[in-house]
C-alpha cells in the first residue's frame, strides 16, 4: 500500500538578500512560513516546485519540504532544519525571529 | 609581514572588478544561479542557511592591526557586527547582501586581503602554526614557505579544476599546531643529516566521512625541490583522482587505493622532468620572500614590576598559566586570546573587540596577530613587562578567559544554527559544556582537554581529533550526538574511536559530566592528562560511564 501523502511547501533563499523565502498560493513569494500554501498531493507539489523554478531572478535554491499542518489549515515547520530556517540561529536574535 | 607587490595588487584588484561585473549580471538575469554559483565561490561566497556568507582568507592566520581594524569595518558596515574566525584560520562573515560583497571585496582589497582560494576545487589558502616565528621549540619560521606556496598555487591554470578542494598545511616546529597530517599535504620542517633544514611531507590526510592520517612520502626534501616536488603530487593527484564520485575525490582517497608505494613511485617518476621546467630553485624564491618575515626588534624591558603584579593578581597568574606560553625570546611571551567566553559562540569576535584586539597588537606585540585553527587570537610577541597591561585590557573588552587548553577551549563548527549543509546544532552544545563546566569550577581540576564538535560527518570542527569529539547528526528527525574518544591533533595524531550510541541534546552533557568524573576517579594522579589516561586504560571505564545501563547489563 502506499503510503499516505505527506503535505508539503516550497521554500528557497532569497537572491538578493540570501533569507529564507516561501511559496504563497498567488506564486508570490513570503518571509512567513505560515503563508506558504501547502501542497497536499505530489502533482501539486511538483507543479508549486516548478512555478518556483521558474522564476530564478528572484530565488536560488527551491525545494519542497515535508510540513505539518494546524486543524485551520496553517502549515507549520516539523523537522528542526525548517524550524532552524523559519526562526534564525540559536546563538544570537538574529534572522527572521529579529524581523518579526 | 608579506605586502603585495604590485602584481599580488592587480590581481586582487581585477578578481573584484570581474567579481563586480558577475554580480551584476546575475542581478539583471543574464546569468542562471548555476552559471554564478561556481563564479561566486571563487570569490568565498556562499549561499548559507539564512543568508549568504562571505568566507575571507587570512593566509597562514597573520595579520596586522590595519588589516584587524577592516575586518572590524566591514562587520559593522555591511555584517551584523562580528565575524566568526574557523578551523581553516579564515574569518567567516554571516549575513551579507548580494550586492554589496564586491563593496565588501574591495575594502579586503584595501588592506591587501581576499577571498579567494577560501572555497572551490582549488588548492585552497595554506594553513600554518600560529605561533610561527614566536614559538620557543621552532626549527625555522614556516610563514615564508606558505606564502611561496600561495603564490604558485594562486591562479595557477592547472589547478583550478582538481577533482576536488585540496588542502596544505606546513609547521615548523616539532610539536604540531597546525594538525598536519588531518591535510591532503601536511609538510613539517625538519633538519636533515648536515642540519640543514628541509621538508618532511606527508600526503593524503583528512578528516571529514573518511578520516586518514596522513602518510609520509617524502622524508626529506631539500629546500630547493619544494615546489617543483609540491606540483608533481599535484600532477598524480590531478591525472588519476577520482571525478566519478564527489565522495571519493580527494587525494586521501587515492592515495588509500592505489597505496602510498605506487603513487610515491609516480610522483617520483614525474619530478625530475618537472623540476627542469622550473626556472628558480625554491631556495632561492623563499629567500626573496623571507625579508618580509624578518623578526620585530625585540627590545628589553625589566620585568620587575611584572613580577611583581604576578604575585599580586591571581586573576593574571591564572590568566599566564593557562594563555601564555614560552616565547623564543626569554623576555617575550605568546599570548593566546580566549574567544570562548564562558557560554559564548567559540570564534565570535564583535568589531568592537576586533579593534581592541588590533590596538593591543599594535601598541605590544610589534603590530602582529594569528588565527588559530582552534578558533582563537593570538598575540605572538609580547614582552612579559607588558603582560600586565595586556591582561587589563583585555579583561576590559570581556576577552581575559584564562581557559585556553581547557574544557571550554572547544572548537566548534558553525552548525546548523548557520550551515546549509549541517545535520545538526553545534554552537549551543558548546555553549552548554562550558556553561556546565564553568558552574561546576571543575575547569582547571580537569587540566588538558579538547572537545572538539562537528555539526555533521564534514568535520569542520575536528571531532575526530577531539580528545573527546562530538559528532551531530540527523536521527529521525531529531538531533543526535556521537561521541568519539581519545583523537589527538598534535604531532601524534590519533583519529578517535566512536565509544557507542548517540546521544540526544538533552542527555550529552549529563553523559559528558559522567565521562569526566570517570576520568577524575582513573587518572593515576593530577599531571595525567585524559588523553593519556585514555591510553593507559583503553576505551572501556569511559565507555562504562558513558552507558552504565550497558554495564550493568553485562554485570
Amino acid at each position: 500500500m502506499a503510503r499516505p501523502f505527506v503535505p508539503k511547501i516550497i521554500t528557497a533563499n532569497d537572491l538578493l538578500e540570501g533569507d529564507v523565502i516561501y511559496l504563497t498560493a498567488e506564486g508570490r513569494w513570503s518571509r512567513t512560513y505560515e503563508d506558504a500554501v501547502v501542497a497536499t498531493t505530489q502533482e501539486e507539489a511538483d507543479d508549486l516546485l516548478r512555478k518556483a523554478e521558474a522564476q530564478p531572478d528572484r530565488i536560488v535554491g527551491a525545494y519542497f519540504v515535508d510540513t505539518a499542518v494546524d486543524e485551520d489549515g496553517t502549515p507549520k515547520p516539523d523537522h528542526f532544519r525548517e524550524v532552524f530556517r523559519a526562526t534564525g540561529p540559536s546563538n544570537y536574535f538574529l534572522g527572521k525571529q529579529a524581523d518579526a | 609581514m608579506y605586502t603585495y607587490n604590485e602584481f599580488d595588487e592587480a590581481f586582487v584588484r581585477s578578481r573584484v572588478a570581474q567579481f563586480r561585473g558577475q554580480v551584476e549580471k546575475r542581478l539583471d538575469g543574464s546569468l542562471t544561479e548555476d552559471e554564478f554559483r561556481p563564479l561566486r565561490l571563487m570569490n568565498g561566497l556562499y549561499l548559507q542557511l539564512h543568508a549568504y556568507m562571505l568566507r575571507v582568507a587570512i593566509p597562514y592566520g597573520t595579520l596586522d592591526s590595519r588589516k584587524m581594524r577592516q575586518l572590524a569595518h566591514i562587520a559593522e558596515t555591511w555584517d551584523r557586527g562580528y565575524g566568526h574566525f574557523t578551523t581553516r584560520q579564515n574569518i567567516q562573515y554571516n549575513w551579507p547582501k548580494l550586492k554589496d560583497v564586491p563593496d565588501m571585496l574591495d575594502a579586503l582589497a584595501d588592506v591587501g586581503m581576499h577571498a579567494i582560494q577560501t572555497s572551490g576545487n582549488c588548492i585552497r589558502n595554506v594553513t600554518s602554526d600560529h605561533f610561527a616565528a614566536a614559538a620557543a621549540d621552532e626549527i625555522e619560521d614556516p610563514r615564508p614557505t606558505a606564502e611561496l606556496m600561495r603564490q604558485w598555487s594562486t591562479d595557477h591554470p592547472e589547478f583550478q579544476f582538481l577533482p576536488r578542494k585540496f588542502k596544505i598545511a606546513i609547521t615548523g616546529a616539532p610539536n604540531d599546531r597546525a594538525v598536519v597530517k588531518s591535510h591532503d599535504i601536511g609538510i613539517r620542517m625538519v633538519r636533515g643529516d648536515n642540519g640543514e633544514v628541509g621538508y618532511e611531507i606527508s600526503v593524503g590526510g583528512g578528516l571529514g566521512r573518511s578520516p586518514f592520517v596522513g602518510k609520509v612520502i617524502r622524508e626529506f626534501l631539500p629546500k630547493a625541490d619544494l615546489l617543483p616536488y609540491l606540483e608533481s603530487i599535484m600532477q598524480v593527484y590531478n591525472l588519476s583522482g577520482r571525478r566519478d564520485n564527489k565522495y571519493k575525490a580527494r587525494i586521501k582517497i587515492l592515495v588509500h587505493e592505489t597505496g602510498l608505494d605506487e603513487i610515491r613511485a609516480e610522483v617520483e617518476e614525474l619530478f625530475p622532468q618537472i623540476r627542469e621546467e622550473f626556472t628558480h630553485p625554491s631556495d632561492e624564491l623563499l629567500a626573496a620572500i623571507e625579508p618580509h618575515f624578518a623578526p620585530p626588534a625585540f627590545v628589553e624591558k625589566p620585568l620587575g614590576d611584572y613580577e611583581a603584579a604576578l604575585a599580586a593578581d591571581p586573576l593574571l597568574r591564572s590568566f599566564v598559566e593557562t594563555n601564555v606560553v614560552a616565547h623564543k625570546h626569554p623576555s617575550y611571551a605568546i599570548v593566546t586570546i580566549s574567544l570562548k567566553p564562558v557560554g559564548g559562540t567559540p570564534g565570535d569576535a564583535t568589531a568592537e573587540q576586533m579593534r581592541v584586539m588590533a590596538d593591543i597588537a599594535e601598541r605590544y606585540s610589534h603590530d602582529e596577530l594569528r588565527i588559530s585553527h582552534e578558533q582563537n587570537v593570538i598575540l605572538p610577541h609580547v614582552a612579559k613587562a607588558d603582560l600586565p597591561a595586556v591582561h587589563a585590557a583585555l579583561r576590559d573588552a570581556g576577552l581575559g578567559t584564562a581557559n585556553v587548553g581547557l574544557i571550554s577551549d572547544i572548537i566548534a563548527c558553525p552548525g546548523m544554527d548557520y550551515c546549509a549543509l549541517a545535520t545538526a546544532r553545534s554552537i549551543p552544545i558548546a555553549q552548554e559544556i562550558s556553561t556546565r563546566f564553568n558552574e561546576l569550577k571543575l575547569e582547571h581540576e580537569i587540566g588538558q582537554m579538547k572537545i572538539k564538535i562537528s555539526g555533521c560527518i564534514n568535520a569542520c570542527g575536528h571531532h575526530h581529533v577531539g580528545h573527546i569529539g562530538i559528532l551531530g547528526l540527523d536521527r529521525a528527525g531529531v538531533e543526535n550526538y556521537q561521541i568519539t574518544l581519545g583523537g589527538d591533533g598534535a604531532e601524534t595524531m590519533t583519529l578517535g574511536e566512536r565509544a557507542g550510541p548517540g546521544f540526544s541534546a538533552e542527555e550529552l552533557v549529563p553523559a559528558l559530566e559522567r565521562l569526566i568524573d570517570a576520568y577524575l576517579k582513573v587518572r593515576r594522579d593530577r599531571q595525567e592528562s585524559f588523553l593519556e589516561a585514555y591510553r593507559r586504560l583503553g576505551v572501556a571505564p569511559f565507555k562504562a560511564a558513558l552507558y552504565p545501563d550497558q554495564a550493568k547489563d553485562a554485570a
